[in-house]
Formats: C-alpha cells, sequence, structure tokens
C-alpha cells in the first residue's frame, strides 16, 4: 500500500458547516483508477471518525479532478465550531495520507 | 482587439499581508486593476462586534493603511485602478476615509465610488415573525430559509446580526465606467471585483455568458491572493522561495480566458497543479458554479503552462445566472472559550487528557453548564480526530492540551477561562506555557447561509464628492 498523495495531491476549504476536498491525480493516466477507487463510500468510509453527512462527489476529467463534498463535517462550521480545525484546512492532508494499493502493481489483494 | 487586462489580488482575507499592495506596484506598475477581498463568511459578524463600540469601525481599516503605502505610487503618475470590498458594513465611511488620506497627500484627482445596497438585514430580521412586515416580506416564507438545513429563518430571526448578499459585477462596471478610479464595496461575490472592471473594459454584452463566465474563473483563481501561487499547496514544501510567494495577477484576454501569472522575483510558482488546487478550492458541483453574475461550468476548462510561472486557463463556459442572490447572514448563538496548556514528559498525551477531563468535570462540578465541550491534545493528529494517526501517543514526550467548551450563557464560560490556570498547580507535573494569560469569552456568531430574490435587492453605486 502506498499513501494516496504519492499519486494525487489535493486542497480542501469551507463552506458554512460543509468542507469540500478537491483531489487531482498527479499523472493523468491514474485518473481513471483514482475515479474507480476513491468513491464517496471510501471518502465517506474513511472520514467517518468526523461524522459527516452524506458525501458527494463530482468528476472533473478536464482536470483530472474528484470534488467531494462533506456536509457537516466541521462541528460547526467557521466561528461555531469548537474544533481547532473548524474550517477543513486539515482535510485535504488527512485524505492524502490514506492507504491505497499502488495503481502501478496491481489490485490489493496482491500488494501490501 | 483589446489588449489583455493586467488584474492582481493584493489581499485574500482581513489580515493578509500589509505591504502586498505597495510592493505589487513597485514590482508591476503597469497593473491595470490591484483587487483586495476583505470579507470572509464570518467576517462580517466580527465587524458588527467592533463597530458595536466604535460606530467607525464598520469596514476593514486595513484597507486605509493599505491606500496610504500606495500615495507614493499615484503621487509619481500610477494609473492602476482598486477594486476592494473593504467597505464591510460601511462602504460610505470606508470611502470618507479613503478621501481623507488621498486629499492629505493632494491626489484629489483620484476619484472613488461606492456600492450599496447588500444589506438585506431589514428583510430578514422579523420582529414579530407570524406579521407581514411594511414591506410585504413574509418572514415564514421560504425567503431565507437555511440552504444547509432547510430550517425556517424564524429560528434566528430575532438574533441577526448581519444579513448581506453577495452583489455582483454590474454596480462595480458602472462606476468604472463613470470615471471611478477606487471602487469601495460592501458585501460582493469575490469573483465579481475581477468581473467588474473585465466588463468595463471589454464592453461585453450582457449575455456574454462565455466571457463572463472566463472572468469569473479568473477573479475565482486570484480572489485567495498567494494561494494560486504555490500558498497552501501539497508541495509547498518544494516550491522556490516560499518566505516570499508572489501575489496573483490574472491577464484576462477579450474571450475572457486569461493567463495566471505573478510578478518576477517573486516566490513560490504558478504551476497546473497550483492553478488547478486554487479552481476547486471551495467549490461545489464544478459544473454549477453559481455567481450573481454567471453561472460557470468548468468541466471544459483547459489548464496549461504557458512558460515560466505562467498557466493559461481557458475554455470556461456560462449560462444566465440564478434570479436570487446569496446572502451570507449571521445571528449570536451564545460563547466559547478556548484553552491551551502545554505538558511536558512521561505519558504526556495520558496526563493532557486526564488533565482536560478533570477541568470539565470539576466545572460542571460548581454548576456550569455547557452546551458543548471538547478536549484536544495537539500533536496526537487531533485536529482531524480519529484519522491519519501515525504515531502512538505513549511515545510523544510532548502535547498541546486544547480544552474548549460552549455555552448560551457568558458566565460558565467566563469561569471556565479563570479555571485554565489553576491546572499549573494542580496538574501533573510538566505543565507550561501558560504565560499568554487567560483565554478570553469568545461571543459565537453562527453563519446563516440563504438566498433572497433578486428583485428584492437593489444594488447602488455612487461617486464620492470631492472633500
Amino acid at each position: 500500500m502506498i499513501p494516496l498523495r504519492q499519486i494525487a495531491h489535493a486542497r480542501s476549504g469551507d463552506k458554512g458547516d460543509s468542507a469540500n476536498i478537491a483531489v487531482f491525480a498527479r499523472d493523468a493516466a491514474h485518473y481513471p483508477w483514482l475515479r474507480e477507487h476513491l468513491t464517496a463510500a471510501t471518502v465517506q468510509t474513511y472520514f467517518a471518525p468526523l461524522n459527516p453527512g452524506p458525501v458527494t462527489r463530482y468528476e472533473a476529467p478536464n482536470l483530472a479532478a474528484l470534488n467531494f463534498i462533506l456536509p457537516g463535517v466541521l462541528a460547526g462550521g467557521g466561528s461555531r465550531s469548537l474544533r481547532l480545525d473548524a474550517q477543513g484546512k486539515t482535510l485535504g492532508m488527512a485524505l492524502l495520507e490514506m492507504p491505497v494499493p499502488d495503481p502501478e502493481t496491481g489490485s490489493p489483494e496482491h500488494t501490501d | 482587439m483589446p489588449r489583455p487586462l493586467m488584474i492582481a489580488n493584493a489581499s485574500g482575507f482581513w489580515g493578509d499581508q500589509p505591504d502586498a499592495a505597495a510592493r505589487l506596484v513597485a514590482a508591476r506598475p503597469d497593473l491595470d486593476y490591484l483587487t483586495f477581498d476583505y470579507l470572509a463568511e464570518v467576517s462580517l459578524s466580527i465587524m458588527a462586534a467592533v463597530r458595536a463600540k466604535d460606530p467607525d469601525a464598520g469596514y476593514a481599516r486595513d484597507f486605509i493603511e493599505t491606500l496610504r503605502s500606495l500615495v507614493t505610487f499615484y503621487q509619481g503618475g500610477g494609473k492602476t485602478r482598486i477594486v476592494t470590498n473593504a467597505g464591510g458594513l460601511d462602504p460610505l465611511a470606508c470611502a470618507r476615509a479613503g478621501r481623507d488620506v488621498l486629499a492629505a497627500a493632494g491626489l484629489n484627482r483620484l476619484r472613488i465610488a461606492v456600492v450599496t445596497g447588500d444589506n438585506v438585514l431589514p428583510l430578514l430580521r422579523a420582529d414579530h415573525p407570524a406579521k407581514c412586515n411594511p414591506i410585504g416580506y413574509t418572514s415564514s416564507g421560504p425567503e431565507g430559509t437555511n440552504l444547509d438545513t432547510g430550517e425556517p429563518v424564524d429560528r434566528v430571526a430575532a438574533r441577526l446580526v448581519t444579513a448581506n448578499a453577495y452583489l455582483g459585477a454590474a454596480p462595480i462596471a458602472a462606476a468604472l465606467r463613470a470615471g471611478a478610479d477606487i471602487v469601495i464595496t460592501g458585501r460582493t461575490a469575490d469573483p465579481s471585483l475581477t468581473v467588474g472592471p473585465c466588463l468595463a473594459h471589454f464592453g461585453w454584452a450582457e449575455d456574454a455568458w462565455d466571457q463572463i463566465a472566463g472572468a469569473t474563473v479568473a477573479g475565482h483563481l486570484i480572489e485567495c491572493g498567494t494561494q494560486v501561487c504555490g500558498g497552501f499547496s501539497t508541495d509547498w514544501l518544494e516550491l522556490p522561495d516560499h518566505h516570499d510567494i508572489g501575489c496573483p495577477i490574472v491577464e484576462v484576454a477579450a474571450d475572457g480566458s486569461c493567463v495566471v501569472t505573478k510578478p518576477a522575483g517573486t516566490g513560490g510558482a504558478v504551476t497546473v497543479p497550483t492553478v488547478k488546487e486554487q479552481l476547486l478550492y471551495e467549490i461545489g458541483d464544478p459544473g454549477n458554479y453559481l455567481s450573481p453574475d454567471v453561472t460557470v461550468s468548468f468541466l471544459k476548462l483547459a489548464v496549461t503552462a504557458d512558460g515560466e510561472n505562467r498557466v493559461r486557463v481557458a475554455g470556461a463556459t456560462g449560462r444566465a445566472p440564478t434570479d436570487s442572490y446569496k446572502v451570507s447572514a449571521t445571528y449570536r448563538d451564545g460563547y466559547k472559550a478556548h484553552g491551551l496548556l502545554t505538558i511536558y514528559g512521561h505519558d504526556a498525551v495520558k496526563k493532557a487528557r486526564a488533565a482536560g477531563e478533570g477541568l470539565l468535570r470539576r466545572l460542571q462540578a460548581r454548576g456550569c453548564v455547557f452546551r458543548e465541550t471538547l478536549v484536544e491534545c495537539l500533536g496526537t493528529g487531533d485536529s482531524v480526530k480519529g484519522l491519519g494517526r501515525r504515531t502512538k501517543e505513549a511515545d510523544l514526550i510532548e502535547t498541546i492540551l486544547r480544552v474548549s467548551v460552549a455555552a448560551d450563557r457568558k458566565e460558565p464560560v467566563e469561569r471556565f477561562t479563570r479555571e485554565i490556570a489553576p491546572l499549573v498547580t494542580c496538574g501533573p507535573q510538566g505543565v507550561t506555557g501558560y504565560a499568554t494569560g487567560r483565554p478570553k469569552v469568545l461571543p459565537v456568531f453562527a453563519y446563516w447561509p440563504c438566498l433572497i430574490p433578486k428583485a428584492r435587492v437593489a444594488p447602488q453605486w455612487q461617486l464620492l464628492d470631492s472633500p
């Protein structure tokens, strides 16, 4: 397994109590792999400790990008949230730590 | 074919680098426009709190200092025009303060315009929610409904502090066409600060949606200042000279496409990855980016390298905007405070958690009622609690304990702020970092995003008279 950041870069930000995380394939050749494996469900499960509402995923193939919306993930957002990171600044970095199978070497069953 | 319009951003938020504008015009005196964005979602509520104590503080006074820093440039014949939302809650007061600075410097030739009409608080605030107010607006109607939660505005109407519509580019463009050198607005959609100059310069038809969409993308790319030049980027550590990242410049062409760049000799980098990251920053559906000027699709954009620190962004497509303005409203929602202490030594994290939870227990035993509390141990990954942890807590020799409370009433929060320091003598050995004093009690201004029909809002602009 490799950390997602080896094949992707990202940026996160807030809108009220929601956050978005945009994820970009570093090499456009890996975009189809990202699209297949980094689903709304995967991201929902990964961020479950922060208790987001239903995660939506938008695709922007022209940017080799996926954009995830995590509603209610900021515990109140902006000025209301008690969290150190009330504005989702860390979420992109957090997602990039996700362990993923190396798309170059095959499926998760054959790696680790 | 008109030449491209060169528009820079010298402030991405209220509190950004104070000398950015002076340095930008020193490096690039040929810029057509400087834009300054001061207003995040809840900035206006902070202004409202400050203004309650000082009636002349309803705008971003930092901008007046910035204007002062540009006096020498203008005295030397500088022609760069300015568009900013520094006006906050009181654009007129901001403009008068700016006029005083210019007049004192003998710069009466510079004309200031003010855009108003964004304040919709009277429309949303209803003292008697069941009745219609004099303009015929019923607060129980769908207007004002929270975009995120679907709750009706009645719930918070009495506690609303600010409610401002994100106005569009049209009044800015009209003021510029009338000869304004400096346009000061209140709440305006961030990209519209860039779209306004483009409308005035290129004379696009009102329904030139693709061009307006392109200018909106350009404005969106520079609205957060240095963020498009490598600031906040994933690969920040690899950037050249990241101690001095340049401010962004967009060269907008007549077809609405643009090149993003930065002044020569500055740090950071404008690359395809930095531009792509900023393109989707704080965006929802990239096929439906809603601005008051146009609805934009990013899905046919081509982002390509165009030389060193130059990235071309072309292919924005637009369609008519919606018939509503987005409104950023804020309401009073109790009080909160955060306290910090550093704990060093073996079992630092265990001790920190025990001290934080013990503190809350002691307060609750003394009758303090909090609606919410939080104990975080910084250094363990608690910024995203439960995720991405790489070290065992037992391996950490040091942590920062951060304890937070919120309550509807001020008293329990105040009491909390007095109970942090006692942990120095009743907490674990190795507690330090308490020299910054008692934490502040902060009023909570919660965010209430909603829509209001454009027909109910009347954006206006005026040129300020000479002193």
